[in-house]
């Protein structure tokens, strides 16, 4: 309670008046605002000492701010700006508070960070075998391309899907979610800053995979680089999205490794992380071209034997799209915020 | 500016909440909060308490009535109400993982206009804590973490969901002084407790509710108006009730005997006393646990559980 009323005689003539302006030099960018001499006690000393006076112009500034939902884009300070970009401004400050949290948690739990990181690395290998079997020559794939596409399928499956299925249910049941519900946060920032770092660690692992494995693999570089981004993105949200609709349905973090297994299994064998899904017959490979991971990987893949025709890019560009809706739209209407009680 | 033009920062008008099951949690409630009042929800557990906050936070929709913070409903219009308004839920949410100071800084950079960090743990007294985990962290301290992340974005409206369960006597003293020092500052709090004398010394306004239903709200001295008071002693031996003055005379309007102990109800407490003592005196007899006590919020609280169990 030490820093209650301790506010002196001189602290009334600043209090509620600073506060506003403090308010508006934030906004415009910087973080110098007078936030620090103004706590309960003062502003109370403020308020009491001028009497009515300062408490309209005060109120004044934060009705403005409430009116358009953004204390910051609405400021004068920040009005310069525009509020489109103060309003970007705050959503980044929002999820880079939110993400940096996660990034804390994420790495004081080993075992999520184990099998994020290494499983990507490790599981490929164990295919080699089965994969040396196959004719890859004929599609125009090599040992390298495969593996390294398996790599990044795992790191989808591992580093982005199976370990937001477990943050994001963690989260709740720790209550984590209900009480950022209570604060300034939408629903979509919540979601989206818990993801951040998953998605973060996800992209790194697959830069250091394609750069790892020009170098061991003997990969070359790729044919139409130009595939390679859009088909990581594509699997990286399609699997965040799809963690977020997983983690609707689990109950606990122990029922994750459950409910998470369907899209797991589906994914290595039929999307073609585990085996390329042109081995397949024709027919079954078709309707695998339309499981939520199949457009990514067959981008990635794509990116690097470069035998892709334009119609099939926009085929997979569509499916990932098409996934990446339903899911979002399945997660707003379906998503917990509260455990089951 | 309308908003702040409104004499009521809270206004709820015929609330109800349906749960998931049928529960009818909440079954119609009305009451308003003014600007720079503390309003106390009074209730035994699964009374309706947390069920009505919970909507006044705007984090459910209700399946009947109306509610409005600052002239917003605040489930529909979570972007006007949210940077106005301060929330402490009934049980924490803060990652088990994550320091007290990691908490905070995340709490702050997700709130407008944030006051410093180490400013929002010194006002709960929790700034020696602040590299502790929070799963390392008491109960007590966990209710402070909580308060002091309600007023990091210095709210006018503040929603605190038993901010005292889990404080020892020095804690619930330090929190129910801090809450005092918002409201003269102008904050509007709005708590829910089930510690009679936390509503009855905090709480300018009060509702006692019981079953979803509030019955019966006003000023403490108006609720506890027109409740008896208690006295009881115990008579020794070989006296009985018979013995007293006529209890119609004292003032008592209703009386009940367990043993040797005697207890009464009165609306004149004084004459009862009186009564009783000089009674006491003149015929030479000892009472024993004497325990003379006014109309308390408690009584008021018994009370109507007392006569809603008689209606059922």
């Amino acid at each position: 309670m030490r820093g209650v009323g301790t506010g002196a005689g001189g602290g009334g003539v600043r209090g509620v008046g600073v506060r506003a302006t403090g308010h508006a030099v934030r906004g415009a960018g910087t973080e110098t605002g007078e936030h620090g001499v103004s706590g309960a006690g003062v502003r109370t000393e403020g308020r009491d000492a001028s009497g009515g006076g300062a408490g309209p112009g005060a109120k004044g500034v934060r009705t403005a701010g409430a009116a358009t939902g953004e204390h910051h884009a609405s400021t004068p300070g920040a009005g310069a700006q525009g509020p489109g970009v103060g309003g970007v401004r705050v959503v980044g400050r929002r999820l880079g508070a939110l993400g940096r949290a996660e990034l804390a948690l994420l790495g004081r739990n080993r075992g999520v960070v184990f099998t994020a990181l290494a499983v990507p690395l490790l599981l490929p290998f164990s295919a080699r075998p089965a994969i040396d079997q196959l004719d890859l020559r004929k599609q125009g794939l090599t040992i390298g391309t495969t593996l390294l596409t398996a790599a990044i399928g795992f790191s989808f499956l591992f580093a982005v899907y199976t370990s937001l299925v477990n943050a994001y249910v963690a989260r709740r049941e720790e209550l984590v979610l209900k009480r950022l519900r209570t604060g300034e946060l939408s629903d979509a920032e919540i979601l989206t800053g818990t993801a951040l770092p998953a998605l973060g660690i996800g992209l790194a692992q697959a830069l250091v995979l394609c750069a790892g494995s020009a170098a061991l693999l003997h990969t070359g570089a790729p044919r139409a680089p130009y595939l390679i981004l859009p088909g990581l993105l594509a699997g990286y949200l399609v699997s965040a999205a799809l963690a977020a609709l997983t983690a609707s349905f689990t109950r606990t973090v122990e029922s994750g490794q459950v409910t998470a297994l369907p899209l797991m299994f589906l994914s290595m064998v039929g999307s073609g992380i585990t085996f390329p899904t042109e081995v397949m017959p024709e027919k079954l490979a078709a309707v695998c071209e339309l499981l939520p991971l199949s457009p990514a990987i067959r981008l990635f893949r794509g990116g690097w034997t470069g035998q892709l025709s334009t119609g099939e890019v926009l085929g997979a560009l569509a499916t990932a799209l098409a996934w990446l809706f339903l899911a979002v739209f399945a997660v707003r209407r379906r998503f917990r915020w509260e455990p089951r009680r | 500016m309308d908003n702040d033009e409104h004499e009521h920062v809270i206004e709820v008008t015929d609330l109800k909440r349906v749960y998931g099951g049928g529960f009818e949690a909440v079954r119609g409630i009305s009451f308003s909060v003014a600007r720079g009042e503390i309003y106390a929800l009074l209730g035994t557990n699964g009374a309706g308490k947390t069920s009505t906050v919970e909507l006044l936070e705007g984090l459910a929709a209700p399946a009947a009535g109306r509610v409005r913070v600052l002239g917003h409903d605040p489930y529909r219009e979570r972007r006007a109400v949210r940077p106005r308004t301060g929330v402490m839920l009934q049980e924490g949410g803060f990652p088990a993982e994550l320091t007290v100071a990691e908490t905070a800084r995340m709490w702050a950079g997700c709130t407008s206009g944030a006051r410093p960090e180490a400013e929002a743990l010194e006002l709960v007294g929790l700034s020696r804590r602040a590299g502790v985990r929070v799963k390392q962290l008491s109960g007590g301290e966990r209710r402070r973490l909580d308060l002091a992340l309600a007023l990091l974005g210095d709210p006018e409206v503040l929603f605190l969901d038993e901010p005292t369960t889990g404080l020892d006597a020095e804690g619930r003293r330090d929190t129910w002084e801090l809450v005092r020092r918002l409201r003269d500052a102008g904050t509007t709090v709005l708590l829910t407790t089930h510690y009679l004398e936390e509503a009855e010394g905090l709480a300018d306004r009060l509702a006692i509710l019981h079953d979803g239903r509030i019955a019966v709200s006003g000023t403490p001295a108006e609720v506890t108006a027109g409740r008896p008071s208690r006295m009881s002693f115990a008579l020794p031996d070989g006296y009985f009730l018979g013995d007293l003055p006529p209890l119609a005379e004292l003032g008592v309007c209703g009386h009940e005997t367990e043993g040797r102990v005697v207890r009464l109800r009165t609306t004149q407490l004084q004459r009862t006393a009186t009564g009783v003592l000089t009674w006491a005196e003149r015929s030479g007899v000892e009472l024993g646990g004497l325990d003379v006590r006014s109309a308390s919020l408690e009584e008021a609280f018994l009370g109507i559980a007392r006569e809603r169990e008689m209606a059922a």
